[in-house]
């Protein structure tokens, strides 16, 4: 699959209470979480980021808590990808079971700036910033996370090969 | 080549030897689940359609995040767990009145047992590593497929091994411990790993000490959390357990990704500075910072040695005019121990407000919740910005001798500075 969309950058150990405050944790519906998405460290976020978009950070998204709202705002917002230099492991996880495409590229993150325009292809992992004329290769996805990813989240993966 | 007691427990639930790096479905033994992360697991439950749960004796549910229900929302949320927990008949569902935050009541329970490897929907779920379990934070999804099938993917990760050698002084305990491993390593040091926490200082260590540093593994990015079973934790786990466990241990020659020595013999009560845990000094450094509300509580520090140690420090002493102190015991058991020691007697005359369980105000949730500007110091595990309510309020980490005096001086001190 190919994505296109406009970069929002963040530096590093954006935490999910940044991404999703708790206040809201009693809310489950994406869109109603989306709408409050990062609130506290860029209140324009939400207000403008479009379908498509592109989050970009630097090591570490996703610390903290285990909430999987912080994956769910996201998605309600229609972010169509997240890119850091790494990820912390539960949100790393949630991502790949919620389906909310996800890619570790160090490289990409150091050139790519806030506002550029990225294609992203989710099968090869390459990252193109059109604004820049660059192009960068992301880590490899492990395989079980792919093959989770593929199957359309592990929902869909435990109907198929756990029950 | 030896095995790390994480691999061990791993290849047991696995049914074949693992190594660190290996991708695997596990069994589990125990999952737990809360009232801010059940009503998205309820809903992914019920997306598997599976009929019945795999073990209704293997899953615990505790509304204890948003409780006693703090708004209409909140409610409709603890409804929906606790008709799922009816519809299933979940063993061990605790209401209000008979809980305690998940944490500190699992293990209080017998339910987290040496050598279990154990998943919750919560990010402090290694902190049953105190009692040589295992414990993995997840997702609500995961907890769902879990619950369903008994089972979870997993990537068996590598040790970090802290090695505490020494002696603690007086008021320094198992908070300073693990603020001083998080500062040592950073907030992503242990990510995708595991810490041990080893040495003669751990094995001095109360079980309540070791709960707490298990407790904030997750802080330095840790999947999960352990320290070698001994005496102390089969005395603590013995009387509670109903069924039998098998401990495991790191082998002699077990390979570990780092080893680091700290030496606790100087070590003095240390505070995380906000927004990060990592952001740690001594309290000493910190004298002109004035406060507006102490919090002694939650499931990093809100058990009974917590409290007689907070205690220890406000006894005969009054809570300072500006200040606000709110006193959370972590289950109904230390509330009532609490009570009978005559703790609760001793926050009420220092003039603090004492509460029934609840995670509350750690995550800015309810019970003390704070406004622009204001500041916290916290016995609880995280300092980002807006963690305890406004985006522009601050939140200190210390442990509950530096919180209590903190309460007692109006700004951020040490338990000498009040008892001197």
């Amino acid at each position: 699959m190919k994505i296109k969309g406009r970069v929002w950058k963040f530096g590093r150990d954006v935490d999910t209470d940044a991404v999703i405050p708790a206040k809201y944790l009693n809310l489950q519906d994406p869109k109603e979480l989306g709408r409050h998405c990062m609130e506290n460290i860029r209140p324009d976020f939400a207000k403008s980021a479009k379908p498509g978009d592109i989050v970009v950070a630097e090591e570490n998204f996703g610390c903290g808590s285990s909430r999987e709202h912080a994956p769910l705002a996201l998605k309600g917002l229609g972010i169509s990808c997240v890119i850091a230099k790494s990820f912390a492991r539960i949100f790393f996880r949630n991502c790949v079971n919620i389906g909310l495409p996800i890619l570790e590229a160090p490289e990409a993150v150091d050139a790519v700036q806030d506002g550029d325009e990225l294609s992203v292809d989710l099968e090869s992992g390459t990252v193109e910033d059109i604004t820049r004329g660059l192009k960068f290769k992301a880590n490899p996805m492990p395989q079980l996370a792919r093959e989770i990813a593929e199957a359309g989240g592990l929902i869909e993966y435990a109907k198929q090969h756990l029950l | 080549m030896g095995m790390t007691a994480v691999e061990k427990i791993f290849s047991k639930h696995t049914g074949k030897d693992v190594k660190a790096g290996e991708f695997v479905f596990a069994d589990v033994d125990l999952i737990l689940s809360n009232d801010i992360t059940s009503p998205l697991t309820v809903e992914q439950f019920e997306k598997i359609g599976a009929k019945a749960v795999f073990d209704k004796d293997k899953i615990a549910l505790v509304p204890d995040h948003f409780t006693p229900n703090k708004d209409v929302q909140s409610a409709s949320n603890s409804k929906l767990l606790r008709e799922f927990a009816r519809k299933h008949g979940i063993t061990h569902y605790y209401e209000i009145g008979r809980m305690g935050i998940e944490h500190a009541l699992l293990p209080e329970e017998g339910l987290t047992l040496p050598g279990d490897l154990i998943v919750g929907a919560d990010s402090h779920t290694c902190t049953y590593g105190a009692v040589g379990a295992l414990g993995i934070g997840i997702g609500s999804t995961d907890a769902a497929v879990a619950m369903a099938t008994g089972k979870l993917w997993f990537r068996v990760p590598q040790t970090i091994k802290f090695i505490f050698s020494g002696k603690l002084r007086p008021w320094v305990g198992g908070k300073d411990l693990v603020l001083a491993a998080i500062n040592k390593i950073g907030v992503d040091g242990a990510r995708y790993m595991a810490i041990e926490f080893s040495g003669d200082a751990i094995r001095e260590l109360s079980m309540d000490g070791r709960f707490t540093m298990c407790n904030m593994a997750v802080e330095a990015g840790a999947k999960t959390a352990f320290v070698e079973p001994d005496e102390k934790t089969i005395e603590y786990v013995k009387p509670k357990a109903k069924r039998s466990f098998v401990p495991e241990v790191s082998d002699p020659d077990a390979r570990f990704a780092q080893e680091i020595q700290i030496n606790v013999d100087d070590m003095e009560p240390l505070v995380a500075c906000p927004p990060s845990p990592a952001n740690v000094k001594p309290v000493s450094e910190l004298k002109d910072i004035f406060i507006d509300q102490v919090v002694i509580g939650s499931c990093t520090n809100g058990r009974l040695e917590d409290l007689r140690i907070a205690a220890s420090v406000l006894k005969g002493k009054t809570v300072h005019p500006r200040v606000r102190m709110i006193v959370i015991p972590a289950t109904q058991r230390v509330y009532k121990d609490a009570l009978k020691e005559g703790l609760l007697e001793i926050f009420l005359d220092a003039g603090a407000a004492f509460s029934t369980p609840t995670c509350g105000p750690c995550l800015g949730g309810h019970m003390g919740v704070l406004a622009e500007g204001e500041r916290a110091i916290s016995t609880t595990n995280r300092n980002f910005i807006g963690r305890m309510g406004h985006p522009k309020s601050e939140v200190y980490l210390a442990n509950p001798a530096v919180a209590a005096a903190s309460g007692v001086l109006g700004r951020i001190g040490g338990p000498e500075e009040v008892l001197s």
